[in-house]
């Protein structure tokens, strides 16, 4: 009986069956593309924070650096931790999620603590926390929750309406805060899970009829008729990058003196020569204005690594989507693809100039705790729903 | 795994709205990549010049100005150093009521009041760069340099700034031909002639700081440092200065003795006038003055409105240079322009005699002596020394229908540009037929009778519409003088570095030769000579005791509406003269009542080593035969008109 004893001797041993170390992690299903972008990412941003802002806080060089690399590190941890738990619990927790996120973004209203006109955070002996970051993802995960277990209720336009208003509410208190940039964010990625949840296309049309009027009824008819919708500064810094350079000092001038930056970092960059971003020409250079750092320090060649990265991002982000074993994972793996591009695009189109300034953080290069920690749990999300793709895929289920 | 189908992923319908959100990502990106690539790659190199553009900021390094010094090296121009308050514009308030009142406190720091500062700072602003800081005054005192100090962010933008200012050492020494300098206006930067230069600068206005502008006018230094985006220096971040380069030194013909003996002959008279002191044959001026004058350090502050109006409204204005752009008649000392042209032309000769009966009539004009003398027979020397205007008018009268007189006039320099180096208006004028007849022809007619011989006789004797100045009677003479040279005269002698290495000789050779025969020159100048040493000589009674041999001409001119203006005009030593002097006082009477005492003033200091000399040998030889000497015979005085 040859092939009986080949068949025994074939047969795998218990000890292989034990899962390893790796296996329970979920690192071999994890997205590992995904993981290399977002840790080269951080890793970017503490190497040119390290770079640039050296002399911002007298008598500590490291202060941006270390900090950063703290929030890039907790976030690694965070994303593991959460790739490992299967996302569909979130759904469960939907209504805990929303009740959670709306009242914690009102009460920095109530206990935030102000930073140049604006309550956006709240502050903790070590760090501040501005929930409005972690929000980008917390709205995603509840208000995809909703459309699935709303799918069947009401007709499709009363459908639409009520995903709007979920959306709406907490971007609507963001924006109060205020804080334009996050709720334009927050109002991306409720029509992105909208859009994934299938809501028909003629909504959308109406919808961006709609966004249309508003913008021109701010920005426009408001200001005319005497009951200005949004600050000046913000009405000039969104109208500014359709005329730079207007005025020495104003919003026109930091853009213009952005993109002097990055056109001066040429091929290669210019290093430590890199004036414009380190005498302070360009603002914000440590958290909006990073990229243009980025562009002058290390050049075209810097510059477009950086973009590389980003579209490595959200190209697997997307194919994530497209993996997803469930519309739930479609939803907010979709929500959470959309949210990135959106932010990336504006950032970074606001560094070049063709973008107004709207105070978006570029995720993952511009300091701060808050918008780090939640891009790299939003990434953890993601790679909870390619692990739990594979593992479905194993069993029996795969389409 | 059971899924309910409202939670199974639709592939299908889904993977078209994956399509769409993957092709807008796309899109997006591309956009990103082109725009970072037009950035960097295509426009790299602007916007790389653009950034280190940025971060630079250079600043003036005022260059002083060069001296002027007199010919033994006496400083007659330099600089001071003197306190300016200044304002940057930029960093006061941009609300008003706040801006003005701190202005209101900056100007309590120098005693201006509101409106003067705002005023002030209107004007300036007209004048100074974009940007540049205002001056709101000049020469304020150390302790407002402690006291702003001692008040920092009190007074945002104001800083107390070293300046250069011009010092005038001498006085009013050589006031009217110095000139002075200031800052550049914009109708010069516009239309010239500095139209190269950067607003402030200090440029020369008038005179020799006009003329040799490009010798005095330094250099300014950069400094240029780098600024972070609010323009304040960075530490260590100084990249680059140019040091100034401090203007050249300027030396003048000018011998100061001369020059004060002038200023104080024509001072003490008190009454406007005129000198010029020149050696005849380089064309160098020893001494040149106008009365009244100024103190040039006026132009060092802003002027007040009594000033203003003595300098720009009054009729004795101390700018007016009565040396080089008046236009006087000259009376009798016109004489030697008659005589050549009469010589030369061969209607004279030194032995022609005209008999002298005290007037000529012409038609219904009847023309005399002044003071009714009648001379009798006399030939060209003695007419000279008598000066007889009989003898000229007839010399004139032969010449009329001949432009003869006004050509030698010409000649000799009258009614044609001097090419002196520092501005001069009026070139003066000959009046001659072609003149007169033309402005008779003029409709409507501009004088009221065609030329005449009355004109050519009045020219002959340096009147009527003649108009002339001193410096290009100091020309006509210096030619008599030399043969026949018309020199260029000139104040500008050498350019020196500052540590007084001649750089450069100012020379300019003569602008043209004049034939004159000698035994014409001879005539004349023994004519000139008796003038100051004959018994009938009209400036003898002033020279007898004189110690030098001269040649001179006394000259009254008529002017409408003005008393006798005074003329004496003096070669020394003769006969062989190396300086020529020409003294005009308005309403100073005859020749010899106060141009020619004047003129001797003049000469004694110019001689004064030559007179102490004489003096010495003089002593010695009374010392040597006791009553010996014997005092000098007292000279009959006479009076040419």
């Amino acid at each position: 009986m040859m092939y009986a004893t080949r068949a025994r001797q074939a047969r795998p041993e218990l000890f292989d069956d034990r899962p390893t170390i790796g296996e329970r992690l979920g690192l071999a299903r994890m997205d590992w593309l995904l993981t290399f972008a977002a840790v080269g990412l951080i890793g970017f941003s503490v190497l040119t924070l390290g770079q640039a802002t050296t002399h911002d806080v007298p008598g500590s060089p490291n202060y941006y650096v270390d900090r950063q690399a703290i929030y890039g590190v907790a976030g690694i941890v965070g994303m593991f931790v959460l790739s490992r738990i299967d996302y569909s619990r979130f759904r469960e927790l939907r209504v805990g999620i929303y009740t959670f996120l709306c009242v914690s973004i009102a009460l920095v209203f109530v206990f935030g603590f102000a930073a140049r006109g604006s309550r956006r955070a709240f502050e903790f002996p070590m760090f501040s926390f501005q929930p409005s970051e972690l929000g980008k993802l917390l709205l995603v995960l509840a208000l995809a929750g909703f459309v699935i277990d709303g799918a069947r209720r009401g007709s499709p336009i009363r459908r639409t309406i009520r995903y709007l208003a979920l959306g709406l509410a907490p971007a609507a208190l963001v924006f109060l805060q205020p804080d334009l940039g996050t709720s334009m964010v927050l109002v991306v990625g409720t029509l992105a899970v909208m859009y994934f949840g299938g809501v028909p296309w003629t909504h959308f049309a109406v919808i961006s009829g709609a966004i249309a009027a508003l913008i021109a009824l701010v920005l426009v008819v408001a200001p005319a008729v005497g009951h200005p919708v949004l600050h000046e500064y913000q009405q000039q810094r969104l109208t500014s990058f359709l005329h730079p350079s207007a005025e020495p000092g104003g919003a026109g001038y930091q853009q213009d003196q952005s993109m002097v930056a990055i056109g001066a970092g040429q091929k290669t960059g210019r290093g430590d020569q890199a004036t414009q971003t380190r005498l302070d020409f360009v603002p914000e250079r440590s958290t909006d204005f990073i990229f243009a750092v980025i562009g002058e320090r290390y050049g075209f060649v810097g510059a477009a690594f950086v973009l590389s990265l980003y579209a490595l991002l959200i190209w697997r982000a997307l194919r994530i989507v497209t993996l997803s074993k469930n519309r739930y994972g479609i939803l907010i793996a979709g929500g959470i693809a959309v949210e990135l591009l959106f932010q990336v695009f504006v950032n970074v189109g606001m560094n070049l100039g063709i973008m107004p300034i709207t105070g978006i953080p570029l995720p993952m290069m511009s300091y701060g705790g808050s918008s780090v920690l939640a891009t790299f749990l939003a990434i953890g999300v993601l790679q909870s729903i390619n692990i739990q793709a594979r593992l479905s895929r194993q069993g029996r289920f795969a389409w | 795994m059971y899924l309910r189908p409202e939670d199974r992923a639709r592939p299908n319908r889904m993977a078209l709205r994956i399509a769409v959100v993957g092709g807008v990502g796309v899109a997006l990106f591309a956009v990103l990549f082109f725009r970072l690539w037009s950035l960097q790659i295509i426009d790299g190199a602007e916007n790389l010049a653009q950034a280190k553009n940025n971060r630079t900021r250079s600043t003036k390094i005022v260059a002083p100005r060069g001296k002027i010094l007199a010919r033994n090296g006496e400083v007659l121009v330099d600089n001071r150093t003197s306190l300016a308050l200044q304002v940057d514009t930029s960093k006061l308030p941009a609300d008003e009521a706040a801006r003005n009142a701190e202005l209101k406190q900056i100007g309590g720091l120098v005693h201006m009041t509101l409106p003067k500062v705002l005023k002030r700072i209107e004007e300036e602003q007209k004048v100074v760069a974009a940007g540049a800081p205002i001056t709101v005054r000049n020469d304020v005192g150390y302790q407002l340099i402690y006291y702003i100090e001692e008040h920092p962010g009190k007074f945002p933008g104001v800083t107390v700034e070293r300046v250069f200012v011009r010092n005038y050492p001498q006085e009013e020494e050589a006031a009217n031909v110095l000139g002075h300098a200031g800052e550049v206006s914009e109708e010069e930067l516009e239309s010239g002639p500095y139209v190269n230069l950067e607003p402030g600068e200090i440029v020369g206005k008038e005179g020799i700081e006009y003329t040799y502008d490009k010798y005095l006018r330094g250099t300014p230094g950069t400094s240029r440092y780098q600024v972070n985006a609010l323009g304040e220096p960075t530490p260590g971040g100084k990249l680059t200065s140019t040091p100034p380069i401090p203007g050249k030194n300027l030396k003048l013909t000018i011998n100061p003795a001369v020059q004060r003996a002038g200023e104080a002959a024509l001072a003490e008279r008190g009454l406007p006038g005129a000198f010029v002191s020149m050696n005849i044959h380089t064309g160098q001026i020893l001494g040149i003055g106008s009365s009244p004058t100024f103190d040039p350090t006026v132009w060092t502050k802003p002027l007040s409105n009594k000033e203003a109006e003595l300098f720009f409204e009054s009729e004795v204005s101390p700018l007016f240079n009565r040396a080089t752009e008046s236009a006087y008649p000259t009376g009798s000392t016109y004489k030697l322009m008659t005589a050549l042209a009469g010589l030369e032309n061969g209607y004279i000769t030194g032995s022609t005699v005209v008999d002298d009966n005290g007037y000529i009539e012409l038609g219904t004009q009847k023309f005399e002596n002044s003071e009714g003398a009648v001379n009798g027979p006399i030939s060209l020397v003695h007419a000279l020394e008598v000066s007889s205007d009989v003898y000229f008018y007839k010399l004139g009268a032969r010449m009329w229908d001949t432009p003869d007189l006004q050509d030698w006039s010409h000649k000799m320099g009258i009614g044609v540009p001097t090419g002196i180096d520092i501005p001069d208006g009026f070139d003066g004028l000959v009046p001659s037929k072609k003149w007169r007849d033309e402005l008779f022809e003029h409709e409507p007619p501009l004088t009221d009778r065609p030329w005449s011989q009355g004109d050519d006789v009045q020219l002959a004797v340096g009147q009527g519409d003649l108009q002339t100045d001193p410096l290009q009677m100091a020309i006509a003479y210096a030619a008599l003088g030399n043969g026949g040279t018309i020199v260029t005269p000139h104040l500008g002698m050498e350019v020196m570095d500052a540590a007084g290495r001649v750089l450069r000789e100012i020379e300019p050779g003569p602008r043209r030769h004049v034939n004159i025969a000698p035994e014409s020159r001879q005539l004349i100048m023994e004519g000139l000579h008796l003038a100051t040493s004959g018994p009938g000589g009209t400036a003898t009674p002033v020279f007898a005791e004189f110690p030098i041999e001269i040649a001179g001409k006394t000259g009254t001119a008529e002017r409408v509406g003005h008393g006798n203006q005074s003329w004496f005009i003096s070669l020394a030593p003769y006969p062989n003269p190396n300086i020529v002097t020409v003294v005009t006082i308005e309403e100073g009477g005859f020749g010899a009542e106060s141009a020619a005492p004047a003129n001797k003033q003049i000469l004694e200091a110019y001689f004064h080593h030559d007179i102490e000399k004489e003096n010495e040998e003089k002593t010695e030889v009374a010392e040597g035969a006791y009553g010996e000497e014997l005092p000098l015979e007292e000279a009959e005085t006479g009076e040419g008109g």
